[in-house]
């Protein structure tokens, strides 16, 4: 089998210090497939984000190791560090993170605009991107003036332009209605179908769990079990205990 | 991101709350055109100084006389009938009353053999009892020297020609209508006639033609009638008419150097001059102590100017401070698509240059402007005997300064918030509520 996109051994990451210190993850191993679908599920508070955090390689572990396409992270430093996140990751936020005032174009090239793309390509990259995701017609539109859906679908927009290699996806529908939300996951997985982005989906929502490949479940900082989407959530793994990772 | 980049995001996002950068901008204008204010007083001043200091006389030339005696407080001074009364380059000089050993033919060749000495020439003090046109009223008037590379500030006519071997004058603005002309160009070609007393005490008449009319100046030589050499000679030796004493000795010789050679080598002319028993006063000197004094003004003016733009850098501070602070989760996200921390940076203390670009700019436009129509208004009223005195003058590179300084007191500012968002963690950011 092929080295993992990423890889996490023993993941521990504490908050704070001294009588206030908190440990959100307590020994997690998470590997992550090239071209699956991922989906970290748990309750609220569980680590669910502090551990995509650590994945995304916006964080740094307390102790433990990430491994990115083979290569340990904490051999990334500045220049390099931020060229991955600028090229092989992108990012979908429960929040939208546009700027309302630029305009929809502007906030989907700015990952573009972070890599030194010139103004042209840029332009020509978002306006094809936007015309993937029927947005085209907005492009000029002050991002604040979009509905909650077509405000989501944009900030999808803005994790593809750069042609990553993963989406991370914190809560992609967790502010939209059923339909839109089911329009933005189809979008999801139709990227991770056709053009083998790897995607790793923090979710509530357990329809949306369910559509993944795979799914892990944190719970108090550890994860409690892993399975396929057909398995069933209780049918492997001790409670409590982080489970080792099976081939499907 | 691309520096080009940077630069177009800060200025777009200089624009994105535009009521609070108004404001900065508001208090960065106001030391800005301050600034420009105070320095323009220095440079029309200076300007003017500069101006009259060509009027006075060249700069390759220096006044030279016999130190004063130091005796001042060792009682009353015996009389010396051959000395004379010390006097500098110009008429009306102060402190004339001293009195200092006179210069003799014996000291001008021992002022020759001095090394850097290119020339010298004694100074030929005239006093002239009246000045007066085709038997018209007659005036009373002073007489300056002349020296060669002098330029007097004329209202018509031309300068006196140091060659010609006709004795010519130019005569001082006021005296145009009182001799009797109807005009400035009445005056101009026409011939006066001054009166000297001689040695015997009996009335010698000399006359000039009128080449020049002079305008009055703030300490030149615009005020007196200012002679050409063939002018003062005559004046001399009607002067020195059946004298038996004091016939071939001055108050103080013209020497002319090679100020080419530096300060240095005009410094050592003058100590050398000094051991031989003479003082040496360049133009320079005589104008230095002026220039001192309004430079010293100037300063304190700046002073102010600048403790205002520094105000005004808190304002930078302030600002940006807030626009970090609304802007965090924004700055998170680019960090986390891989905006290094030194962009960021950049981009932020781009910000606070450009806000300051924009007040020096505006302030410094609107100072020149101000500051012209001012100079201008009382050049005309205030300053009207002072013609050539522009109070508030501009020169590129001082202006060029201020918006370097300004933009470099605001990049100072924008270090603090920009450093604060430099520094912000992607994660922390994201999280901001
Ligand atoms: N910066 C921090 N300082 C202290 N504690 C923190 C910090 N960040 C997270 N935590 C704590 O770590 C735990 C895990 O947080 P995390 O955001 O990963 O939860 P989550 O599983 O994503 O929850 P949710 O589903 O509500 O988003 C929480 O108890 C939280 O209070
Ligand atoms: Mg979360």
């Amino acid at each position: 089998m092929s080295t993992p996109v990423l890889r996490v051994e023993d993941l521990h990451r504490s908050y704070g210090r001294g009588p206030t210190r908190f440990e959100a993850l307590k020994g997690v191993d998470v590997e992550v497939r090239a071209g699956e679908s991922l989906a970290i599920v748990g309750k609220s508070g569980s680590g669910k984000s502090t551990l995509m955090h650590l994945l995304a390689l916006l964080d740094r572990p307390t102790s433990g190791s990430v491994e990115l396409n083979g290569v340990p992270a904490d051999r990334l430093r500045g220049r390099e560090l931020n060229r991955v996140r600028n090229e092989t990751f992108g990012f979908v936020f429960q929040q939208f993170f546009l700027t309302p005032s630029a305009t929809v174009l502007e906030n989907v090239i700015l990952p573009l605009k972070i890599a030194g793309v010139g103004r042209a390509e840029r332009k020509r990259r978002g306006m094809a991107v936007l015309e993937q995701l029927d947005l085209a017609d907005k492009a000029k539109n002050k991002a604040i003036d979009l509905s909650g859906g077509q405000k989501q679908r944009v900030v999808i927009a803005r994790a593809l332009v750069n042609d990553p290699q993963v989406i991370f996806a914190d809560e992609p529908t967790g502010n939209l209605d059923t339909t839109t939300g089911a329009a933005v996951e189809d979008l999801l997985f139709g990227l991770n179908r056709e053009r083998g982005i790897t995607l790793v989906v923090v979710t509530h929502d357990e329809e949306l769990a369910s559509r993944c490949d795979r799914r892990i479940t944190v719970r108090d900082g550890r994860i409690e079990a892993s399975a396929t989407a057909t398995a069933t959530t209780a049918a492997t793994g001790e409670p409590g205990r982080p489970t080792e990772e099976v081939a499907a | 991101m691309k520096p080009v980049d940077v630069v177009g995001s800060a200025v777009a996002n200089t624009f994105r709350s535009r009521t609070r950068t108004i404001l900065t901008v508001l208090a960065i204008f106001i030391g800005a055109f301050t600034l420009t204010i105070t320095t323009g007083l220095g440079t029309g001043i200076n300007r003017y100084i500069d101006q009259t200091v060509a009027e006075i006389g060249a700069e390759d030339v220096m006044t030279v006389a016999h130190q004063a005696d130091e005796t001042a407080d060792d009682g009353p001074r015996e009389y010396d009938p051959d000395a004379v009364a010390a006097s500098g380059i110009g008429p009306d000089a102060p402190g004339a009353a001293q009195t200092i050993d006179p210069i003799t033919d014996d000291d001008l060749v021992t002022i020759a053999g001095i090394d850097g000495v290119e020339s010298v020439e004694p100074l030929k003090q005239v006093s002239v009892d009246y000045v007066q046109h085709e038997g018209g009223t007659q005036y009373a008037i002073s007489v300056g020297s002349f020296i060669p590379g002098m330029e007097l500030v004329l209202a018509s006519g031309e300068q006196p020609d140091a060659e010609a071997s006709e004795p010519q004058v130019a005569i001082p603005v006021d005296f145009v209508e009182p001799l009797g002309f109807d005009s400035q160009a009445d005056a101009v070609g026409s011939v006066v006639e001054f009166g000297v007393t001689d040695a015997t005490g009996a009335e010698q008449v000399v006359t000039a033609e009128v080449v020049g009319i002079s305008e009055a100046g703030l300490i030149g030589t615009g005020n007196s009638a200012s002679p050409n050499t063939a002018l003062t000679d005559e004046l001399y030796t009607a002067q020195a008419t059946g004298a038996t004493g004091q016939t071939d000795v001055y108050g103080s010789a013209i020497v002319t150097f090679d100020p080419e050679l530096g300060e240095a080598a005009t410094q050592a002319l003058k100590d050398d001059l000094d051991e031989a028993g003479f003082t040496a006063t360049t133009v320079e000197d005589q104008i230095g102590a002026f220039k001192s004094v309004i430079d010293g003004i100037v300063l304190v003016l700046n002073a102010f100017a600048v403790i205002a733009l520094l105000a005004a850098g808190f304002g930078i501070v302030n600002t940006l401070l807030m626009s970090v602070q609304e802007r965090t989760r924004e700055i998170g996200l680019m960090k986390a698509m891989g905006m290094g921390s030194g962009k960021v940076f950049g981009l932020f203390s781009t910000e606070a240059t450009f806000i300051g670009f924009l007040g020096s700019a505006v302030g410094v436009v609107l100072g020149m402007a101000a500051g012209t129509a001012v100079g201008d208004a009382l050049a005309t009223t205030m300053f009207a005997d002072l013609p050539g005195l522009t109070l508030i003058a501009f020169d590129p590179v001082s202006v060029a300064t201020i918006i370097v300084l300004v933009m470099a007191i605001a990049f100072l500012a924008g270090t603090i918030p920009a450093g604060r968002a430099g520094r912000q963690d992607p994660i922390e950011s994201l999280r901001y509520e």
